[in-house]
């Protein structure tokens, strides 16, 4: 036998976590050199919320009411921030694409070829990228929470709530990752999936609570009895990418419904990241099938 | 012209690659010309199979060093391709190192590598230091031995001062060698390359050849190799495979490929000055003028009798007598199997 035995080590029970450990390292590294592009992609994040803002602020002197669904002209400021905050989690942009780029162009064969694994791998490269936006990002994000401080409603949240609130965060990642990821994978299956990731973007923006607080569809009915709207998005994953975590802040969710939201936020991380896991397992079984 | 031995699995000794039939079929799908065709074509698509590989026997043992030629499309990428797992086959069977390759089995893919020479595997964005280090974690390599190998491996392709400079500022050359020693790193005891010298300076490519002699001799790594270089196949193999149209037209020796394939030597003369024409052509063989010399093509059955004579011829000052370059051997090859197989559709 040749060398290429003895130079490899038993597998230590922490290898796999090394592993991963080295390519964040060598991700967040390769992240750092865009690092111009990312200040400028957070600063611009702040617009879109000033537009909202003034809309909100339109809409409540129109209606000369006190609060719409349970939301304060404040309340309405707060929550706005309190999603962009949540989006800084769940969002991941750029990722569905550049996995079905990958297959496209046939850059994804390194992961056959190489004992690693991809979805892994993209884990890896997606916490480093968020890594480096928080880095980059800490400094405005906490000049807009000073500054708009006195929109939030005055008792500070209790420590359960910040512990479910930050659980809610670190679930929302997950889920956000997950969903993309997944949604990447079909590129297996069609050449482009632009199209495909902006009807899931137009979801996404209507069902997650991005545009408004899902609170707001309370009201409308669904057809069956005693059922409305929000009821079914409660069940669905998206409100977990961004209503979710600014309404358990903001207090509109507590106890046992608190519980039952992190409970089911929790199973569609799993469901994803398994969809994610078959998705790759079929996915690569067809490319090399029919492509390769 | 089918020169693939049923029996050579026996004569190898230590086989470290087995394909018996292997067979790759892809499905085309036809994209028809014109708007409205295209319009139809929404609504049903014509495919059709295309067999990229046709029932390939091969057995490699260990440290050999084979050539895959072949002419464009003749499926040699993807044999290569098979061989390294990224694509199933639609039959036949192989095991390269006892492994199934397309099972994928990790304990399988630390003890290869592919080397593409069209495609990166290197971050770009970072020096190829990073790479290297990303491969120790991936393949598990032992710090010390990865340290010892990774310097061994950049001094002999004298890189060591390109590792720290990120991989997109570098030029193909540096590229390719840099690729070599990622993929070199967990000492795998195969290794394919897919034309690793293409588009390279002769030096570089000059290079990469001793280098990869060196390696494949000291480690005793299999390798196969494609290429449509023949300064490659002459460096570095002793063993040629001929595909064309997914089959195996020839397997054996480089020494015996130039044997069988070649009917004539070149005889190159050089005179003081331009010969008359006639003193030349009367000998009866094909020649070309270039002013003073003139390159004549002659029988190797005859060269005994006839060269005494042609040099006999008044005023000669220089003459070499020299093999046809490989790749004329290996184009008539593919040339004269096109024709049979356009004789073999006329006639059917």
């Amino acid at each position: 036998m040749s060398g290429g035995f003895e130079a490899i080590r038993p597998p230590g029970r922490l290898q796999g976590l090394r592993t991963w450990w080295t390519m964040l390292k060598i991700s967040l590294e390769e992240r750092l050199v865009y690092r111009g592009d990312f200040v400028l992609g957070t600063l611009m994040r702040f617009l879109p919320i000033v537009t909202q803002v003034f809309l909100w602020t339109a809409v409540f002197s129109a209606t000369n009411r006190g609060d719409i669904a349970g939301y304060s002209r404040n309340d309405i400021v707060a929550y706005y921030l309190l999603t962009m905050l949540t989006r800084a989690f769940s969002s991941m942009p750029g990722l569905a694409t550049s996995i079905a780029r990958s297959v496209r162009d046939g850059s994804v064969k390194k992961f056959l070829i190489q004992p690693v694994d991809y979805v892994s791998f993209l884990l890896a490269a997606r916490v480093a990228h968020k890594l480096v936006y928080y880095a980059v990002a800490v400094v405005p994000f906490g000049a807009v929470f000073l500054l708009c401080r006195g929109y939030f409603p005055p008792p500070p949240p209790d420590a359960t709530t910040i512990a479910a609130f930050l659980l809610s965060l670190a679930l929302s990642f997950l889920l956000g990752f997950f969903m993309e990821a997944t949604l990447g994978m079909l590129g297996f299956w069609f050449m482009e999936v632009s199209s495909i990731v902006f009807g899931y973007m137009l979801v996404q923006y209507l069902l997650s609570g991005h545009m408004f607080p899902i609170d707001l569809l309370a009201g409308v009915p669904t057809g069956l009895a005693g059922v409305s709207l929000a009821d079914v998005v409660h069940w669905l994953p998206f409100e977990y990418t961004a209503y979710f975590s600014a309404a358990v802040w903001l207090g509109k969710v507590q106890g046992t419904q608190l519980a039952w939201s992190l409970g089911i936020e929790a199973a569609w991380v799993v469901v994803m990241a398994v969809a994610c896991r078959v998705a790759w397992r079929r996915g690569t079984r067809r490319y090399s099938a029919f492509g390769g | 012209m089918h020169n693939t031995d049923p029996n050579a699995a026996a004569a190898v000794a230590d086989p470290v690659i087995e394909v018996e039939g292997l067979a790759k079929e892809y499905r085309v799908f036809d994209k028809p010309e014109g708007l409205a065709a295209s319009v139809r074509a929404l609504f049903h698509r014509t495919s059709r199979a295309v067999e990229a590989v046709k029932g390939v026997d091969l057995v490699v043992g260990r440290g050999e060093f084979v050539a895959l030629l072949g002419p464009n499309g003749a499926g040699k990428t993807t044999l290569l391709k098979l061989l390294s797992g990224i694509i199933t086959p639609t039959r036949g069977t192989a095991r390269v190192l006892g492994h199934v390759p397309w099972e994928r089995a990790d304990d399988f893919r630390r003890r290869f590598a592919l080397v593409m020479g069209q495609r990166n595997q290197l971050w770009w964005d970072l020096p190829a230091a990073e790479s290297f280090r990303l491969h120790q974690e991936i393949y598990r390599i032992d710090p010390a031995r990865f340290e010892k190998t990774r310097n061994a491996l950049v001094d002999m392709l004298d890189v060591r001062r390109l590792i720290l400079q990120p991989v997109r500022e570098l030029s193909l050359g540096e590229r390719m060698k840099l690729e070599l020693v990622a993929a070199l790193l967990h000492e795998p005891e195969v290794l394919f390359l897919d034309e690793p010298t293409i588009g390279l300076d002769v030096v570089a490519q000059h290079t990469i050849h001793e280098f990869l002699r060196d390696v494949q001799r000291r480690r005793r790594m299999t390798v196969v190799l494609t290429t449509h270089y023949m300064k490659d196949v002459a460096a570095l193999c002793e063993r040629v495979v001929v595909i064309t149209r997914g089959d195996v037209l020839y397997d054996g020796s480089l020494a015996e490929i130039v044997d069988r394939f070649t009917t004539h030597k070149i005889v190159t003369l050089d005179f003081d000055e331009a010969p008359e024409r006639a003193l030349i052509e009367r000998f009866g063989f094909p020649c070309e003028f270039r002013g003073p010399q003139v390159v004549l093509r002659i029988d190797r059955s005859r060269i005994a009798d006839v060269l005494p004579e042609v040099l006999a011829a008044a005023g000669i000052r220089d003459v070499s007598v020299e093999d046809v370059p490989l790749e004329e051997i290996v184009a008539e090859l593919f040339r004269s199997d096109t024709r049979a197989h356009a004789a073999a559709e006329a006639g059917s």
